[in-house]
């Protein structure tokens, strides 16, 4: 039934998506490559030129620990945000069609939530005025309320907190299509619900799994509030070090090296997980 | 796996969801201008403030003003982009498509890098219209999903039986295709208004020191301490966000919207 456009007006409702889209995506990304070249002069401005010195700025020490940093808390992030979305996704999945929508309504209030207003809120519970100390004072664990933010435990916590929300809706529809036979067969030769799960369900989602790692690690890359909010500068990732440089550094070159350099850490990521997930559907 | 420790399990994930949310929601009524938990006294005077108050007033009324400009404008870049594929084959057009996408694949500072330098160049920077087009770029991912999900759920027979009678592609679209597709175009304003509403950066970057929005406003007073104000609003932002999704769920497939089979699959 599809055809391809034959007349000029068939291409009418696709010329204002597209203007929009090359004119407000394409270009500032463009640009941003253009400048991530430019010689920086005094005063804040930049200048036409073609020169790899703002990539060459990657190989301080100071960007090698920011961006390690970055990477590992990214990784962290991904690690137990997956290791806690997978088996609640499962057992999500399995609830009723209406309990499963009541948690899907408070998952995307979570994940919709601002960054500030996430920060805010677990700055304002590991605070000592407010937190969760005084539940351990009066459990008698603790003798006195102490802050618990900012340290690394805070950042960790906050990004999990935004990223688990996120890692739950990218495993739910690989988990709810599950073929429901696959664990019946299991539970039928004999292996225990827990058993099943492991031998059966993990192994059958290896691959959505790895994929899900990759495309959290990327969520999580992104995470520019919450280092601010809940850790100590040296807890700010990139996302944080390109803000900076852009806006009070006035080195925009280098800011649009380092994105341009995210950008394609992030391409890189995206593709492989959408290899890996597609080997499984194909398997 | 029994059901005791299933039902513990997703209790325990339950209250490592909800728990700021309450501290917060806590703190929000506390009699004195205090961050307290459990609350001192009882207040609903930082709930009134936010609409009494002129900053917190006019950073409400900002956030409200971009999101559903911005969300309108990502329904009208999304919902013809999906027709078109839709109706025609056209192989380069996935090009436009992959573009749509784009923008929330990638970490959303660089997106917000890349309109900086845009508006900086072309003279615009700080204009509030700015913050629009960018947030209306930026979100047209969501509605692009939805629209081209409901797309793909309508049944073709309705469109041939529409076009053997003689109507054409006005017409069909008209009376078959908009009122089938309603539903997920609605849906994809509304992600696209609340993420809006929440959004950060971006703001930050575009229009960050010309207009505050409410998420802009509450960074800058942090500088200054925390008030039960704050945390007044972000219960407030709980509550827009559970109640359009709550209304999305109610009138749509909520499951489905998020890659479930639909009900009647099973």
């Amino acid at each position: 039934m599809r055809q391809p456009p034959r007349r000029a007006a068939d291409y009418g409702p696709i010329a204002f998506p597209a203007v929009m889209l090359l004119l407000f995506f394409a270009v500032p990304f463009g640009l941003m490559i253009a400048v991530s070249f430019f010689q920086r002069i005094e005063g804040g401005f930049y200048e036409p030129a073609f020169v790899w010195s703002n990539y060459a700025r990657f190989l301080s020490v100071f960007f090698g620990r920011v961006l390690s940093f970055s990477m590992m808390l990214a990784a962290g992030v991904a690690v137990v945000s997956v290791a806690l979305a997978f088996p609640f996704t499962y057992l999500l999945t399995r609830l009723r069609r209406r309990t499963q929508v009541l948690w899907l309504v408070f998952l995307l209030s979570v994940l919709s939530l601002s960054e500030v207003i996430i920060g805010f809120a677990w700055a304002t519970l590991l605070s000592a005025n407010a937190g969760i100390s005084n539940l351990l004072v009066m459990v008698g664990l603790l003798d006195a309320p102490t802050s618990l933010s900012p340290s690394l435990g805070a950042v960790l916590t906050g990004i999990v907190y935004q990223a688990f929300p996120y890692t739950v809706l990218v495993l739910y529809p690989a988990l709810s299509r599950l073929d429901p036979t696959l664990t019946e067969a299991a539970r039928t030769l004999g292996a225990s619900p827990l058993n099943s799960f492991f031998t059966v369900v993990v192994p059958a989602l290896r691959n959505t799994i790895v994929a899900t790692l990759i495309m959290v690690f990327v969520f999580a890359l992104g995470c520019y509030l919450l280092p601010q909010l809940l850790g100590r500068p040296q807890h700010w990732t990139l996302s944080v070090l390109i803000t900076d440089q852009a806006l009070f550094q006035a080195n925009m070159p280098f800011a649009a090296a380092m994105a341009v350099f995210l950008v394609l850490v992030s391409l890189g990521l995206v593709g492989l997980s959408l290899l890996v997930g597609k080997k499984e559907n194909a398997a | 796996m029994s059901v005791f420790l299933n039902r513990l399990f997703l209790s325990a994930v339950a209250l490592f969801l909800a728990l700021p949310l309450v501290v917060v929601a806590g703190v929000s009524v506390n009699g004195k201008k205090a961050l307290t938990f459990p609350p001192q006294g009882f207040s609903l005077g930082w709930y009134a403030e936010i609409f009494t108050d002129h900053g917190w007033r006019d950073a409400l009324e900002a956030s409200l003003l971009v999101a559903s400009l911005s969300a309108a404008l990502a329904v009208l870049v999304a919902f013809p982009l999906a027709w078109f594929l839709w109706r025609f084959h056209a192989p380069w057009a996935k090009v436009i498509h992959a573009l749509g996408l784009m923008p929330f694949v990638l970490p959303p500072v660089i997106t917000a890098l890349g309109f900086l330098g845009f508006w900086t160049s072309t003279g615009f920077y700080g204009e509030a219209w700015t913050v629009v087009v960018s947030h209306g770029i930026f979100f047209v991912t969501l509605p692009l999903v939805t629209v081209t999900l409901g797309f793909s759920a309508i049944d073709p027979t309705l469109v041939e039986a529409a076009a053997t009678m003689g109507a054409d592609d006005r017409t069909v679209l008209r009376t078959v295709v908009i009122p089938l597709i309603r539903p997920y175009v609605i849906s994809g304003f509304a992600f696209a208004f609340v993420l809006s509403l929440n959004e950060y950066i971006i703001t930050y970057m575009t229009v960050g020191f010309t207009m505050e929005t409410l998420p802009v406003k509450i960074f800058n007073a942090l500088r200054y301490g925390y008030t039960p104000t704050m945390a007044a609003i972000a219960v407030l932002f709980v509550a827009v966000a559970a109640l359009v999704f709550g209304l999305i769920a109610r009138f749509g497939d909520l499951p489905k919207l998020l890659g479930a089979w639909s009900a009647d699959d099973r």
